[in-house]
């Protein structure tokens, strides 16, 4: 492609220009919290005597070992759940095409726009008359449930470009419903199981309003639910409270920056799909 | 003898008939087994709560104290009542910052991309832009009220330049807030929408950039009769994305102003929390839930429908 050369530098420079923007913040957060903890940030300008400590403080002010076991504990209980139930209810709509399947899918498509904030008032006091509020099954259940819309049409939409003759091969030789599913279906399902799977890893890990409402320890939250209390606290002694969020980003971009390309591609036919 | 065998067959055949409709049967009995575990949670956690909203919407209520019939007295009070009604609009003006600026500065960068900087530039663009997507918005929260705060980096800079009259708690004044809280989404969601165009026009058949191109074509042109007309459907994606995401913003708000000064920055999201869990007025809080999910609906609909409608 034939590109003059101002159109060239100037492209290039709008580029480094958004991405400093974009670094810039993060860069700012790491030098604020290498500042004396209490004292008041000075922008970005490298700390004369840099408070490495301040990582260990946080990590132990935070109770950030409580913190990072009970998200990880969530998402462990949230997100293999999701995919079994999901892509048994894709594969019943989408591959056995059951009586009533575009009604079910209608159903689940319905909750694709509904926003967390419009139904966590009645789940508050649902939870409470269950009595399962403030323990971590009170953000499991409702995420499991919040990812179904999602989670169904997403497997829906695999299972329903399957062509019938794999299925028809294997019940000529003799295969019930269920090892269609199990030996036949998820092997091949594995791709767009993944990618849900890093998508709903990714959105538990970072669910916030769920966990503000439903429970009040932050112990029991998720990462981003106890990233919120911690700010509520230490408000006041900024280095502190940027070297705790850095610690607690740190999982997500790691994560992020080791896979990288299947992260990216989840995410956008995530939002494609969506 | 001929008739026996006859028989003999009809009932073999009759008997195969019914195992088979048995067969069927049970293997529709199967289905539904497979669609129930998710069923039922999405009914018990989402539909039930949803039922509940509305039912919530039409009483006054505390929380705690037996709840009183009210009608339709809620939904005259978020449609009339000037904060209540100022909340809805923020949501609207978020939709320029989270919607519009990204989704038209995404076009550019991704067309910059493509033609200026094939190379590592654009991979290292293209992570690096999206970097802020994966990070909770919590965190991006934190991270821009210590940049925008009266000694942050945004005022440093100001300042370098020759600016100290505009420095200025950007969170804290009643006329940057809003803008500034718009600017954290931008800065979120302009990576989601670089890539997704870009991954859309990777589509596009370079036969017409070609063909643009011998007719003398300029780069402004080009956009304009090829990759614009030809990202339709990713367009429609990233604004039925990026709406949704104004419109029901939260995480960002709470833990930058916390909907302040004032009433500035609150947004529906952020209200509901505060009407039902610490004004105690659950009722009103319940219709402004069903206002806003109904906000969505009615806008996103129509967006789905231009989107598609010439793409497939």
């Amino acid at each position: 492609m034939r590109v003059d050369r101002r159109e060239l530098y100037t492209g290039r420079l709008l580029l480094i220009v958004l991405m400093a923007v974009t670094i810039l913040p993060f860069l700012s957060m790491f030098t604020t919290a290498l500042a004396p903890s209490g004292s008041v940030p000075q922008g970005l300008s490298w700390p004369s005597d840099p408070q490495w400590s301040n990582f260990v403080d946080a990590f132990n002010v935070a109770h950030m070992s409580t913190l990072l076991y009970s998200s990880v504990f969530i998402v462990v209980l949230t997100v293999p759940i999701s995919l079994v139930i999901s892509t048994m209810a894709g594969f019943a709509i989408g591959l056995l095409r059951i009586p009533g399947a575009s009604l079910l899918l209608l159903l689940f498509v319905f909750g694709l726009t509904l926003p967390y904030e419009g139904i966590v008032t009645p789940l508050y006091f649902l939870e409470r008359q269950m009595g399962i509020l403030n323990g971590r099954l009170a953000i499991t259940l409702p995420l499991i449930a919040l990812y179904m819309p999602f989670a169904v049409y997403w497997m829906r939409a695999h299972f329903v470009t399957m062509p019938p003759e794999i299925s028809e091969a294997a019940r000529v030789d003799g295969a019930g419903t269920w090892d269609l599913f199990w030996k036949i279906h998820v092997p091949l399902a594995r791709p767009p199981i993944v990618s849900l799977g890093i998508l709903m890893t990714v959105w538990t890990w970072n669910q916030f309003p769920l966990a503000l409402v439903l429970v009040e320890d932050p112990n029991q939250r998720t990462a981003a639910g106890a990233l919120g209390a911690f700010q509520g606290h230490y408000a006041t002694d900024i280095p502190l409270l940027c070297a705790g969020s850095l610690l607690i980003l740190l999982p997500t971009l790691i994560v992020f920056v080791a896979f990288q390309r299947q992260v990216i591609t989840a995410l956008l036919q995530g939002s494609v799909k969506g | 003898m001929i008739d026996r065998s006859a028989a003999q067959t009809d009932r073999q055949r009759r008997a195969r008939r019914t195992s088979r409709s048995r067969k069927v049967r049970r293997e529709t009995l199967l289905g539904f087994l497979f669609v129930l575990p998710a069923v039922a949670i999405y009914a018990v956690f989402v539909l039930l709560p949803l039922a509940l909203t509305v039912q919530y919407s039409l009483y006054r209520w505390d929380g705690f104290n037996v709840p009183v019939w009210v009608g339709l007295s809620n939904y005259e009070n978020v449609l009339t009542d000037p904060d209540l009604l100022n909340t809805i609009f923020n949501g609207f003006r978020l939709i320029f910052f989270f919607s519009l600026i990204p989704v038209s500065l995404g076009l550019v960068v991704a067309s910059v991309i493509r033609r200026s900087a094939t190379g590592g530039l654009g991979n290292v663009a293209r992570t690096v832009l999206f970097l802020p997507q994966v990070i909770p918005l919590v965190a991006a929260g934190i991270v821009w009220s210590v940049v925008l705060s009266l000694t942050g980096v945004v005022n440093q800079l100001l300042t370098a330049i020759g600016l100290e009259g505009v420095t200025r708690a950007w969170l804290g004044d009643f006329d940057t807030a809003l803008p500034a809280v718009g600017l954290i989404g931008t800065w979120v969601l302009l990576g989601l929408c670089t890539v997704l165009l870009l991954t859309g026009m990777t589509k596009i058949d370079p036969a017409l950039y070609e063909a643009a191109r011998i007719d003398g074509a300029g780069a402004i042109q080009e956009f304009r009769a090829i990759t614009v007309p030809g990202l339709r459907q990713e367009i429609g994606v990233c604004v039925t994305v990026t709406v949704i995401l104004a419109l029901r913003s939260f995480d960002i708000v709470y833990v930058t102003t916390g909907g302040g000064p004032g009433l500035a920055t609150m947004v529906p999201g952020l209200d509901i929390y505060v009407l039902a869990f610490q004004a105690r007025a659950v009722g009103v809080a319940s219709a402004l839930a069903v206002v806003l999910i109904v906000l969505i609906l009615v806008l996103i609909l129509p967006i789905q429908y231009l989107s598609r409608e010439k793409g497939e």
